[in-house]
């Protein structure tokens, strides 16, 4: 008495949903105080047996969640009880807490099984649409499964109310349970002659997403759907069919031809734009070798984009990229429209607007399409500034700045970047300013003048993005020394004190520049000595005008300036600019006596000049790019374990790697960096003895770790006679091939594009190949696609009952099934061929299944597969 | 995991999710299709709401989001936020937006926040009759209407005589 009593207590007084909500808007405690109260409040309600208290505590919880994200997956079977309820209102509450918190792994699920199959056969149809609902959302493969004779039965239901229903949740089912297919695949199918739009759409919704999923399986049904496109004026239904036909397009080019002039009166006809949209997709997408149609849906793009409407403006732009890689003509026709567009307050605009000019950029115009962005970088805000920037930057480098002919130009292009107050690209400014210096010898006197400029440009140093910029310019005016005006000047810059602002791996990079144009300036001192008193041809004499400024004077002023530069430094605390500091004032140390002592240097004798002669050795040798696939190149030696596990390398190497992280360099730098390393340490290494400590320990790690080593006589890299053939970076660069003069340049172009050095096939940029086709990535829906295929030849040989082959696997069997038509095609009609005439290759394989269907639908032409 | 944003999973809907949110923030209805956890769910509305909300008037209705589109409008002071994939058509989810409101306007009698507020289930009600597994199942604006009105009367009835008195005492006493 005392639990029904309370049960009554509970319904009299129980709060509806109604009073939580009103509640919640009065509610003084806080939301989540009035939350958790109310929450205590329904996990009381929920235990009680009287469904009615149950269902309203089980409603307020539905909407605390939904609304307010409270967790309800503990009331799971409070659902499924509410469910049981013969009430409807009841029921309703039940399944709606169901679909919205029952996930796969719900356990409770299995018990509603038995009651989904009650509701699915009440005669309520209210009952069986909420089963219905629910099914479509929370089906699982049992449920699925358990479930299809119900749903196969209402799929004929002769109320269109459930029938759509039904025929919505058939895809969830299919999904779930494929061998559902070979029961409700027939049934489906016959809806698409429904007259009902309502069911006509929801089976075109169904055959939509089966078709997105594989649209092979699809394909015999093309007819069907080819009717639907001409017949239905419902725009709902039509921009599904066109879905389904740019899908079918991709896997059957001869249906584009069929489907191209339906598609295009739709869009003459109709005011609907977003089925002119849809229109316009297809055609662009999947219709794009049909000349007529695309410069019909172009027309309708220019509308689109003229239009103020932003989304119009927007789906315009989206319809043009799509366009844009087979019809350039169709942007380069709305290039004011897409520049306008540039300046659109939305940013979604904008960035499209921008895609679509990097499309259409080439070696003509890509300065003045440059000039344009660079005008809209400098007002844009800084997200859509960098976007411009990467833009440009990616544009132009494609394919080894394949778009390029005016280097100077670009290189100067580059230098502007730096200066645009919101450019965050640096990095990637600075791998291009390099790798344009080793590829393109005849930019090198334009990139030491933009480095130049860069370099005294002292508001550049306080920006943190730009630090790379720095460092490749710094590197530049080291590298390409004989290029510059006033080596002075590039070294008092290298080494002025704002440098301190810059992180200490470009510093170091700053003070090896620095070395390297100390030494060019001496060697140029004496070569131009030794020239006037051998008077013989020096090979200098002609690499700079500037070295006969050099004079005893200058030389000691330079070396001068550079050790009171340095001499600060080398107590710094970061090891590499220590390091490079120390190798400079080594170095100096070594000359100074021999320079101040004698004023006559010629004498080849002398310290300072072999010093001097051996340093420009070392710095001689050009850097030159490398192959992206250098790596590739090199043979996996016999015997090397790739494959073992290497999980306990970290424990081995881990003393070893740690020390890496910390200096942090950027690619092209560390290579060349420590390029130059090894030639320090083979100097080294002539005058001193190798460090025995390191060599020792070397062996001990070999001797515990020998499976990570190769063997040993292979190891070896003096041994030049080893089999492998192995390159070396600049063995690379030396079978460069001079990328040949276009043939396409324009005669009046004033300059000729300067070589750029290409390394062979390996240099382009190595983009794994796209997927090819759709039927490789559908792999994971095959035994939904396979269910399909073979319902769809259950079909057909229904109606058709002398077929007895059967056509499992579409793509594999085309050509023997082509045969095969041929074979039959000989007793078949022929009148059907006489009709189509203009030569469509395809109606030689008139299939034969489909005449009756072909022929109702003003001759379809239908690929091999159909049987 | 439930609710990855794997594009598999979620394919097969049309329309991955539908959310109302208030001009202030605040959610009024949210629908998932697609499966997302509750801690994702709550993590979506947050990331949309504040995307779509910051957005001023003149721009475009779409917003792309982790590879998905998301198209939302605005009517007074709730935004209607729909998630679909790249490739379906946004004027027609535009459209579909519109038709939903306008069904709500018609049942509600020029709809208003509040009466979505108090309302919440009703206008989940007219949504499931709009939308099954993410695809649009009824076009038309009377039928909706005409399906909705007949559950509410179901529910009426039973809602009388479920709460009479007598009933509820013979409950009691049973």
């Amino acid at each position: 008495m005392s639990s029904s009593s309370t049960s009554i207590m509970d319904n009299l007084f129980q709060r509806s949903l109604e009073d939580l909500i009103k509640g919640f808007r009065l509610q003084l405690l806080g939301e989540s105080n009035f939350i958790s109260r109310a929450l205590e409040e329904i996990r009381r309600e929920i235990k009680v047996t009287d469904l009615s208290t149950k269902s309203t505590a089980l409603h307020k919880l539905s909407y605390l969640a939904a609304l307010h994200g409270v967790d309800m997956s503990w009331a799971a079977f409070h659902a499924v009880e509410v469910v049981s309820s013969p009430r409807f209102q009841h029921k309703r509450i039940g399944y709606e807490a169901i679909t919205q918190s029952f996930h796969e792994q719900t356990s409770v699920l299995l018990l509603i099984t038995n009651q989904v199959r009650k509701d699915l056969n009440s005669a309520n149809e209210y009952e069986v649409s909420l089963a219905l609902e629910c099914l479509s959302r929370i089906g699982t493969h049992d449920l699925a499964r358990d479930l299809t004779p119900e749903v196969f039965t209402l799929l004929g239901s002769s109320k269109a109310f459930v029938k759509k229903k039904a025929i919505g949740v058939v895809l969830r089912v299919f999904e779930k349970y494929p061998d559902a297919v070979k029961v409700c695949f027939k049934r489906l199918v016959e809806n698409l002659e429904s007259s009902d739009p309502q069911i006509l759409s929801a089976v075109v919704g169904v055959f939509c997403e089966l078709a997105t999923r594989d649209p092979g399986s699809c394909l015999p049904l093309a007819p069907e759907l080819y009717k639907v496109l001409v017949d239905s004026r419902n725009n709902w239904v039509l921009i599904k069919v066109l879905k389904i036909f740019a899908k079918l397009a991709s896997v059957e080019p001869r249906l584009g031809k069929k489907v191209a002039e339906p598609i295009c009166e739709h869009m003459r006809r109709t005011v609907a734009k977003s089925l002119v949209f849809e229109c316009v997709r297809t055609v662009v997408s999947s219709l794009s070798d049909h000349e007529a149609a695309v410069k019909l849906a172009v027309a309708k793009i220019r509308e689109f984009l003229v239009e103020d409407d932003p989304n119009l403006k927007y789906l315009g732009l989206n319809a043009l990229s799509i366009v844009a890689p087979k019809h350039l003509w169709a942007v380069l026709e709305n290039k004011e429209a897409v520049v306008k567009a540039l300046s659109d307050e939305d940013p979604n605009v904008k960035l499209e607007a921008l895609h679509l000019l990097m499309s259409m950029v080439n070696e003509d115009n890509v300065s003045e399409i440059s000039r344009i962005l660079m005008n809209y970088a400098l007002k844009s805000d800084p997200f859509f500034c960098n976007e411009i920037i990467f833009s440009v930057l990616s544009a132009c480098s494609r394919n080894a700045y394949e778009i390029i002919v005016d280097f100077d130009w670009y290189v100067s292009l580059l230098g502007e970047m730096a200066r645009i107050p919101h450019c965050q690209r640096g990095e990637e400014i600075e791998h291009q300013l390099i790798d344009i210096g080793m590829r393109v010898r005849d930019a090198r006197p334009q990139l030491v003048r933009v480095s130049w400029a860069l370099l005294i440009d002292p508001a550049l140093l306080g920006n943190l993005f730009l630090h790379p910029i720095l460092s490749a310019a710094a590197w530049i005016s080291g590298e390409y020394v004989e290029f510059c005006k006033n080596p002075y000047e590039t070294v008092e810059v290298l080494l002025q004190p704002r440098t301190g602002l810059l992180p200490p791996s470009i510093r170091a990079v700053y003070i090896h520049s620095a070395f390297k144009v100390l030494i060019f300036c001496l060697r140029s001192y004496f070569s131009a000595e030794e020239s006037t008193l051998s008077f013989s041809a020096q090979e200098f004499s002609s690499a700079s005008s500037s070295m006969n400024a050099f004079t005893y004077e200058s030389i000691l002023n330079l070396v001068n300036v550079i050790e009171l530069g340095l001499v600060p430094l080398s107590g710094t605390h970061d090891v590499e600019v220590q390091e490079r500091t120390k190798n400079v004032l080594g170095f100096i140390g070594m000359i100074k006596q021999d320079l101040a002592e004698k004023l006559n240097l010629q004498d080849s004798e002398t310290e300072v000049f072999r010093v001097t002669a051996f340093m420009e050795d070392v710095f001689s040798e050009e850097l030159g790019p490398v192959s992206a696939t250098a790596q590739d190149k090199v043979c996996v030696p016999g015997g090397l374990e790739l494959k073992e596990n290497l999980g306990d390398l970290e424990e081995i190497c881990g003393e070893f790697l740690k020390p890496v992280d910390s200096v942090s360099y950027t690619d092209k730098i560390s290579f060349s960096v420590s390029k130059l390393r090894i030639r320090d340490q083979q100097e080294a290494s002539s005058s001193s003895s190798p460090p025995h400590e390191a060599s020792s320990l070397l062996a001990e790690h070999r001797k515990r770790h020998g499976m990570y080593y190769l063997p040993s006589q292979k190891d070896d890299p003096d041994s030049n006679g080893t089999p492998n053939d192995y390159p070396l970076a600049n063995e690379l660069a030396n079978e460069i091939s001079p990328d040949p003069f276009n043939p396409k340049k324009k005669p009046n172009q004033s300059k000729q594009r300067p070589v750029v050095v290409k390394l062979e096939e390996g240099d382009e940029s190595r983009n794994p190949p796209q997927a090819k086709s759709n039927i490789e990535t559908v792999n994971d829906d095959e035994s939904l696609s396979r269910a399909i295929q073979s319902a769809l030849l259950v079909k057909n040989k229904g109606k058709e009952k002398d077929k007895s082959e059967t056509n499992p696997n579409s793509g594999q069997q085309e050509k023997e099934e082509s045969s095969r038509i041929e074979d039959h095609q000989n007793s078949e009609k022929k009148k059907k061929k006489k009709k189509k005439k203009n030569g469509e290759r395809s109606s030689k394989h008139k299939s034969r299944g489909r005449n009756e269907v072909a022929s109702a639908s003003e001759q379809v032409i239908i690929p091999d597969y159909l049987l | 995991m439930i609710g990855c944003f794997g594009r598999r999973y979620d394919m097969l809907d049309n329309i991955h999710f539908v959310l109302l949110v208030s001009r202030q923030g605040k959610v009024r209805l949210t629908k998932w299709y697609s499966p997302y956890a509750q801690k994702e769910r709550s993590k979506v509305i947050r990331e949309l709401s504040g995307v779509i909300l910051n957005r001023g008037p003149k721009l475009c209705n779409f917003v792309e989001w982790r590879g998905y589109k998301v198209v939302y409008k605005r009517y007074a002071s709730l935004y209607f936020c729909m998630c679909i994939d790249q490739e379906d058509n946004e004027l027609e989810v535009l459209e579909i937006i519109h038709h939903y409101v306008e069904i709500l306007d018609r049942y509600f009698g020029s709809v208003c926040e509040l009466d979505l507020i108090f309302n919440f289930h009703k206008a989940y009600y007219i949504l499931d009759e709009l939308l099954i597994a993410g695809e649009l199942q009824e076009s038309s604006k009377k039928t909706v209407a005409r399906i909705i009105s007949a559950q509410d009367q179901l529910v009426e009835v039973a809602k009388e005589e479920a709460s009479s008195i007598s009933n509820i005492i013979a409950q009691a006493t049973k």
